[in-house]
Parts: C-alpha cells; structure tokens; sequence
C-alpha cells in the first residue's frame, strides 16, 4: 500500500467543525475501519477540532486550523494544529472526578483519548498540535481473529 | 442533520422528542432553550426523548448536563428516555449513566415523576 498524505487549512468557524468530521469519516471508511471505528475516529477529529477552532483560536478569521490525515500500513494518523496560545494538558480537569461530574464542559480531550490508540498534545507560543493515531492493524487483525 | 425538537404532555409530565444531532451550535442550542422555555412556563417535569438522536458531541453531553442542573436547580426533574446505543456508550464512559434518571418505557418513565 501506498504511503498517502493529505492536509487542509480552515477557517476558524463552526463549518471547520463539521467539516473534519466529515473529512475523518471518509478517510477512516476508505483505511476499512468498521462502522463503529469509523464513529470514534470522526468523533475524535469532531472534538479536536471544537478545540482548535474554539478554545485554540477563539473564532478569530485571522487564525488558520492546519488538519492533516496520514494513511501507513498499519496507522491512520491524524493531526490538528491550531493558531492559539497552546492549550496547557497539565491543567485539564478529569471530568470522571466527582466534582467535575455536572460541569457543562472539558470532556472533549477525555473523548479523543477514549476513542484513538495514541494522543499525543504538543503545545508551543504559536499554537497547539494534536496528534492522534488509530492503528489499522489492531482492526484487521481483530476482524481476522478466530471465531 | 441539525435537530428536531417537539413536546407533548402526558399526565403533568412534558415529553420532549428529539431527533437528529445534539452537536455545538444549533443542536445544543435548540436543547437549551427547549427546556429554558418550558421551566419559565412552570413546566418542571420533563422527560427528553433521545430514542432519535443517532449522535451527540462533548457539547451535547454538556447541555444534557446544563439541563438536568438547571431543571433541578428550579425544584423540577429531567429524566431521559430511549437512549440509543451510541449515546448510551457515551453517558457510559463519561459516568454520567447513574448520573441521569434513564428510562426505556414511555409510561412507566411518566409514572415515576414525582407527584
């Protein structure tokens, strides 16, 4: 199989948000994850995205998201790169905490982590890169496990 | 596919059917002020009806959770009903199943609405 890359640059709107997810659910069919895989990948790229365009670039129409999907063998990598201050991992609640049960918001980050194999949040001065994986291979070979 | 929202009263209780998506911006919006609405209006024993919403985000799950405090927080109740698998998954893994009153029978959910 071919090593395939692809990136896009959006708007900070709303519409970005809805775009990726329906980007991440046509890359994520094309790779052959299951209906269910293909959710949680659309899902995970939908919240990453609410990040970036809102918590990361606060709407502002000067400030760019960068989102890119990478097809290898055994990975469906995907990454979202926004234009903010840099999003500081250390200080997000554990919305499973009891006191944190019935706040209205910070479960994006805990969904992505939920539903992709590998996280990985790099914030800089010039913005924040978030870089999830789903391994193909994992899914193969459950579809190929014995019965 | 945005969201649908409509009521009907059964025996006090409002029953909201909802369909389509519960998503930031107009999903989560139409939630909100649906139940807004219906508490100004004394209308404080609410049962949303999820059994047609095939997907909600971390901003549908928060307005969910806004819902039920601010129905509470008037001295009314919100229960839900019909949970699809998906957002049933969903208010799994963020623990927040035991956290809502969740039903699957339209008449016995209405039953157990405090009188």
């Amino acid at each position: 199989m071919s090593l395939t890359r692809v990136s896009y640059t959006l708007d900070s709107t709303l519409e970005t948000v809805n775009e990726a997810e329906e980007k991440a659910g046509r890359m994520a069919t094309e790779a052959g994850f299951d209906e269910e895989e293909i959710m949680k990948i659309s899902m995970a790229v939908r919240e990453a995205a609410v990040n970036a365009v809102l918590h990361g670039n606060a709407y502002d129409p000067n400030k760019k998201v960068t989102l890119a999907f990478e097809r290898t063998p055994s990975d469906l990598v995907i990454s979202i790169r926004d234009q903010g201050k840099g999003l500081d991992a250390g200080k997000i609640p554990d919305p499973l905490a009891p006191e944190n049960l019935l706040k209205t918001s910070g479960r994006g980050i805990f969904l992505i982590r939920s539903f992709m194999d590998v996280v990985e949040i790099h914030p800089s001065q010039t913005g924040t890169e978030l870089r999830m994986i789903k391994h193909v291979r994992s899914h193969a070979d459950s579809k190929e496990a014995p019965q | 596919m945005s969201m649908k929202s409509s009521t009907r009263q059964v025996d006090g209780v409002t029953i909201v059917d909802l369909s389509g998506r519960i998503t930031l911006g107009e999903g989560s919006i139409i939630l909100r002020d649906t139940v807004r609405d219906l508490l100004s209006k004394g209308q404080k024993k609410i049962l949303l009806n999820l059994g047609d919403v095939n997907y909600i985000d971390s901003s549908g799950i928060g307005e969910l959770v806004s819902a039920f405090t601010t129905a509470k927080n008037q001295g009314g109740e919100l229960k839900l009903l019909n949970l699809t698998k998906k957002v049933h998954d969903l208010l799994q893994i963020t623990k927040l199943y035991t956290v809502f009153d969740v039903k699957d029978d339209e008449a016995a959910a209405v039953k157990a609405f405090n009188k």
